[in-house]
């Protein structure tokens, strides 16, 4: 057995926070401690019950198969089909994604990422008004005042506010914690909230309403506002007003409290543009809360290869975008795709159920270490190597920083990015020979 | 290979439109050479063209494209059996940026702004761009590390620190924006000259500026430092140029080459006291550009219709924002820097995006020696890079112009002095500011020249030099440049008539700067505080991976170098 | 009772998304967290179930008293058993309504079906 060894500043690739001060100690080719990580994080790296083989589905029975066959099997899926959805890649390396937009270019495929049922709203709302934005690091240093709205890092992102901002200390934040204001506004009081210097109770729909009643109060137009706006009293909208007004630097960090509400990208619009206008009485910066570790790095990847960051169809031979019609759950709520590939992320689970529904009529390809409701219903399965902890690659903060992941401990399952080269060479073979026999 | 018969410009080399074969061999130009043959007889041929400014790659660049599906839409082409799919008109994505700079005889181009913190996101777009060679230039205007070092006079430590960064982004050169303002954005405020306090550091710009202004030349570096001026954008602003060149005479240039280039001086050579009384103060400048030989200069030329302004000039872009109501992306980097995107669209009958149009041209007529002043739109600033056949067209001939100025708003010929310039480049002139100036400036040795041992790229354009007179045939000129007849890089023709045939990667340089061990260690005890303290990242995860330059070329500089042999 | 459902991320939800056939995901998702007055007003005990309908489908969930809700809301972890009661409409932006949605809730003594269970007719 070899001896023990220890990777210092290991990246955590679990959630959008990337956090990259893990200490992780291997010893016999098995993660044996790992330390600074939250609950989360050392749940991932320690690892769990995997997938052990690839897999095809005969006679309604998932049986195990070679790499190889699987790869043809999955391969043949895609060129059978007219307009394939290829869906997920939220938790796998930018390096990945990338040869799955080549994959998706090559078989006219529609491809989507797990940021249409999260942060795609935010998306939306960027494009129509664009992001007043910070890496993580400058509101740690600066950041006097900090609202979340719509989330809960206390459960969602652990070590957000250790590192990063509620308690974060920085050059001119030496106080941390005590030094800053922090707002809470949710529906409910969260572990997040109890923490708040205030905690702010909304009714559910109308983050909406309450965004524009700020805004009034920031602009000096208070005459305008009711007594009460969502469940808020004037006065309380009044005081936070001013208390974003007198920041000397404001954060506002959202959640999918408000993408997933009603008014959905509109209160993402709206929450930018009060950002934008408090900008002329202090300094403030708005950032999502990005869920998986790497939903924003193929975001960016999408962007720089397709000019779009989501819902990207390339069935046309060229990239559309039209969100709404392109979406991996309006194309399956319409019926409109006849085969999918689903990786890194778990569409069964994570859709309505109403929307899985579609996935269960079409032959579904599954790219994930772990066995999850996507499997039940998987023509093909296709374990691999867990991007993060046994493959490199990049991911990209929720701050749009990007890291290097690092590869912990060796594997026997190919990366997500080998096996994508694999069904493409596949693609490429079976289009060639049957080029060939028709020739 | 052989390319037979050309009308060659290769200024660097002294030849002005000589009639003569060129040959390339093992990717590199040659006195001889066997192998594929192009007909080159009687046309225009060029080295390939070297754009030192322009924003192609990164942060900035990708916030763009996230935040304008309209845009993304424009220029929209299918894949074909040699291309990934092309989209977008001022922030096309990667693959377009190598096409569409392939088909114009581009065969270089320089990302112009990438903070070290950022640098691994830029190399995954350059990477991704096909065909051309790259850089990218390294911000370190507003670095908390640089004005410390400036603070405390400890010019040593700086010079480590500027090589330790370029090392750690795997950048080309020493980008300025705004010197102090990154900071002082921080806080929501900005400097408002070159003397004013950076809150909270105890330094001024004009400190900041002299001080990675020797320190680049303590290293030796290929390219001197690259600055955008503070005050940028303003009306009045034209002092503020002059003031920050004043600054600079004195200092003694390592390399045969300048001691500042000063980016996109379009944006500076404003006169006036606010929007109202806006006029050209680009006489004024050419004069000090003609009088001096520090500095040289990029056009930043502006053109009517969409662009997308991106800067690390965050407060500028607040301010666009709040000009336009536009939409608005800001985007700080902790410890070193702030940058802005806003869309934006020039008007000609708008007085202000008229007299800008005007100034940009008055700047390249009036600057009388083209080697100091390359040809640029600060794409997608003033316009995307798709449009520089339109600016060439523009310094070519006089009646475009006039047709031009007649479109305007009425006012351009009493704000600006551009109608009364007769000057017509000729093609030594775009020459120089499109290849061998670019390429000298950025200190590039094998690049923006066609002699033995050069890079061998080479533009063949279909026209005949000896016949056109680009003066009345504009609009044919403007046609050829568009689509050159063959783009040749590295010998291996990769565009025919607009067409492209291959792709090969194009290799990113960036500068490897040795300093003494003793300075470094200095350095690192700072660098080490800072990460443990103020950064949220771990140092050890900062520098840019190998593995994010699969083509990598680094130049070496650094103390222990000699400096390199004149250039012509 | 009538109430409003939101779905979201929690502690335990998030260690096991990753091994959601296990029993530990089970059982920090198949969960419907209720405000104490509801909680009581409905007869509830701990363990006791929850069966939830709405225009889009019906689940049942194990009740839990939750402190920080406020009366009429409903929480349950996001995940498989929540989107029973999500419909498929994306109001044009690509993303369903996960959150806000209207629903009956009424004590049941139904168990709650497993994750092999909640798939089995769509072919699973």
């Amino acid at each position: 057995m070899s001896e023990a060894t220890l990777i210092k500043d290991a990246v955590c690739s679990f959630c959008g926070c990337l956090c990259d001060d893990i200490d992780v100690e291997v010893e016999g080719g098995k993660v044996q401690r790992v330390k600074h990580a939250c609950r989360l994080g050392s749940s991932k790296i320690m690892g769990h019950g995997r997938i052990e083989s690839p897999m095809i589905r005969k006679e309604g029975v998932l049986v195990a198969c070679s790499f190889q066959e699987a790869y043809d099997r999955a391969a043949q899926i895609l060129l059978m089909a007219n307009k394939p959805l290829m869906y997920g890649w939220a938790s796998t390396s930018c390096e990945a994604g990338k040869k799955g937009i080549l994959l998706a270019e090559e078989v006219g495929a529609v491809f989507d990422t797990t940021a249409t049922v999260c942060h795609g709203p935010s998306v939306i709302g960027i494009e129509e008004k664009g992001l007043p934005g910070a890496t993580l690091g400058q509101v740690k240093n600066r950041a006097d005042t900090i609202v979340f709205w719509g989330c809960n890092p206390a459960e969602a992102h652990p070590r957000h506010s250790l590192r990063y901002s509620s308690n974060a200390c920085g050059r001119f934040t030496p106080q941390g914690r005590k030094g800053r204001k922090i707002i809470v506004v949710d529906v409910r009081e969260t572990r997040t909230a109890k923490n708040a210097d205030k905690f702010i109770s909304i009714t559910p729909g109308c983050d909406y309403e309450v965004i524009s009643a700020l805004r009034m109060l920031v602009a000096g137009k208070g005459d305008n506002v009711p007594e009460e706006v969502g469940g808020v009293s004037k006065a309380d909208l009044a005081d936070l007003a001013a208390t974003l007004k007198a920041a000397k630097f404001g954060a506002v960090f959202f959640g999918l409290g408000i993408t997933h509400s009603r008014g959905r990208y509109k209160n993402i619009d709206n929450a930018l543009s009060l950002v934008a206008e408090l900008n002329q009485h202090s300094k403030f910066v708005i950032m999502p809360m990005r869920g998986h570790y790497n939903v924003g790095g193929i975001g960016q990847v999408l962007a720089w290869s397709s000019g779009y960051p989501m819902s990207v169809d390339f069935a046309r031979g060229m990239p559309y975008f039209n969100p709404g019609e392109t979406a991996a759950c309006d194309l399956l709520a319409r019926g409109d795709t006849d085969a999918a590939m689903v990786i890194a992320a778990d569409a069964v689970s994570n859709f309505p159920r109403t929307t899985a529904q579609a996935l269960a009529k079409i032959p579904v390809i599954q790219i994930d270490p772990y066995e999850n409701p996507t499997t039940l219903l998987s023509e093909v399965v296709i374990p691999c190597a867990i991007a993060g902890v046994e493959a490199e690659g990049t991911a990209y903060r929720m701050d749009g920083l990007a890291l290097r992941l690092r590869k912990m401990v060796d594997s026997g399952f190919p990366s997500d990015e080998e096996i994508l080269i694999g069904i493409l060479e596949s693609v490429q073979k079976q289009r060639l020979l049957k080029a060939n026999e028709e020739a | 290979m052989i390319i037979k018969g050309g009308i060659v410009y290769d200024p660097a080399n002294g030849i002005y439109g000589e009639e003569m074969d060129l040959f390339v061999d093992q990717g590199r130009m040659a006195e001889q050479a066997k192998g594929e043959e192009i007909d080159a007889r009687g046309l225009l041929v060029m080295p390939g063209g070297v754009d030192a400014h322009s924003h192609i790659a990164g942060k900035k660049v990708n916030t763009g494209r996230i935040m304008r599906p309209d845009d993304s839409r424009q220029g929209t082409q299918s894949r074909t059996s040699v291309c990934r799919p092309s989209t977008g008109y001022t922030v096309p994505n990667c693959y377009a940026m190598g096409y569409r700079y392939a088909r114009m005889g581009y065969t270089t181009a320089f990302e112009a702004a990438t903070p070290i913190l950022e640098a691994r996101h830029t190399h995954e777009e350059l990477a991704e761009i096909p065909i051309i060679d790259k850089g990218a230039l390294t911000l370190f205007g507003s670095n908390w590390q640089v004005m410390e070092c400036v603070r405390d006079k400890d010019l040593s430590k700086l010079a480590a620190y500027v090589a330790w960064g370029l090392r750690a982004a795997r950048g080309y050169g020493v980008k300025i924006v705004n010197p102090g303002g990154g900071e002082a954005w921080g806080f929501g405020g900005n400097v408002k000259g070159i003397n004013d306090t950076v809150p909270g550091f105890d330094v001024t710009p004009a400190e900041i500026i002299r001080g990675l202004a020797k320190a680049n030349e303590m290293l030796h570096l290929p390219h001197s430092i690259h600055l955008h001026f503070n005050n940028l954008g303003k009306p009045g602003n034209y002092t503020t140029a002059i003031e920050t060149l004043d600054l600079l005479r004195d200092i003694k240039p390592s390399r045969m080459r300048q001691i500042v280039h000063v980016t996109h001086m379009q944006f500076s050579a404003y006169g006036g006291t606010s929007w109202r009384d806006f006029e050209s103060k680009a006489p004024v400048i050419a004069d000090y550009f003609n009088n001096h030989n520090h500095a040289t200069m990029d056009m930043g030329q502006l053109l009517f219709g969409s662009a997308t302004t991106m800067t690390a000039d965050a407060p500028l872009e607040y301010g666009n924002a709040r000009l336009t109501h536009n939409k608005w992306s800001n985007h700080d980097i902790e410890l070193e820097e702030s940058s802005g995107v806003v869309p934006m669209t020039y008007f000609r009958k708008m007085l202000v995006n008229a007299v800008q149009w005007a100034i940009g041209l008055e700047l390249a007529l009036l600057v009388k020696d083209p080697w100091k002043i390359l040809m640029t739109t600060d794409s997608p600033n003033g316009s995307p890079f798709v449009n520089y056949p339109e600016v060439i067209t523009l310094l070519m001939s006089k009646p475009k112009r006039d047709a031009e100025m007649a479109t305007l708003h009425e006012q351009v010929p009493k704000r600006t002095t551009l109608a009364g310039i007769e000057r017509e480049l000729d093609w030594t002139d775009i020459a120089i500011m499109t290849r061998a100036a670019p390429a000298r400036i950025l200190g590039l040795q094998d690049k923006g020249h066609l002699g033995t041992g050069a890079d061998g790229d080479v533009t063949v354009y279909n026209l005949r030099p000896e016949e056109v007179d680009a003066s009345q045939d504009h609009a044919l000129v403007k046609k050829a440049l568009a689509n050159a007849l063959y783009t040749i890089k590295g010998g291996v023709v990769v565009s025919k008539e607009g067409q492209i045939l291959a792709t090969p990667p194009g290799r990113t340089f960036w500068v490897d700067a040795a300093v003494p061990p003793a300075d470094a260690d200095r350095l690192m005890l700072d660098l080490e505080d800072k990460f443990a303290k103020y950064y949220s990242i771990q140092l050890s995860n900062y520098a840019v991976q190998d593995a994010y330059l699969p083509h990598a070329k680094a130049i070496r500089a650094g103390l222990p170098v000699e400096p390199l042999p004149e250039v012509a | 009772m009538l109430a409003t459902m939101i779905s979201g991320r929690t502690l335990a939800q998030g260690a096991g998304c990753e091994s959601k056939m296990s029993p530990d995901f089970f059982k920090a998702v198949a969960l419907c967290h209720l405000s104490e007055r509801d909680f009581k007003s409905l007869g509830l005990s701990e363990g006791k179930n929850v069966l939830l309908k709405n225009e889009f489908g019906q689940v049942v969930l194990t009740a839990k008293m939750d402190a920080g809700l406020p009366e009429s809301i409903v929480f349950i972890p996001m995940g498989p058993w929540a989107n029973v009661l999500v419909g498929k409409e994306t109001g044009g932006c690509g993303t369903p309504h996960f959150k806000g949605l209207e629903v009956d809730v009424a004590a049941t003594n139904s168990p709650v079906l497993n994750i092999c269970e909640l798939f089995s007719d769509m072919g699973a």
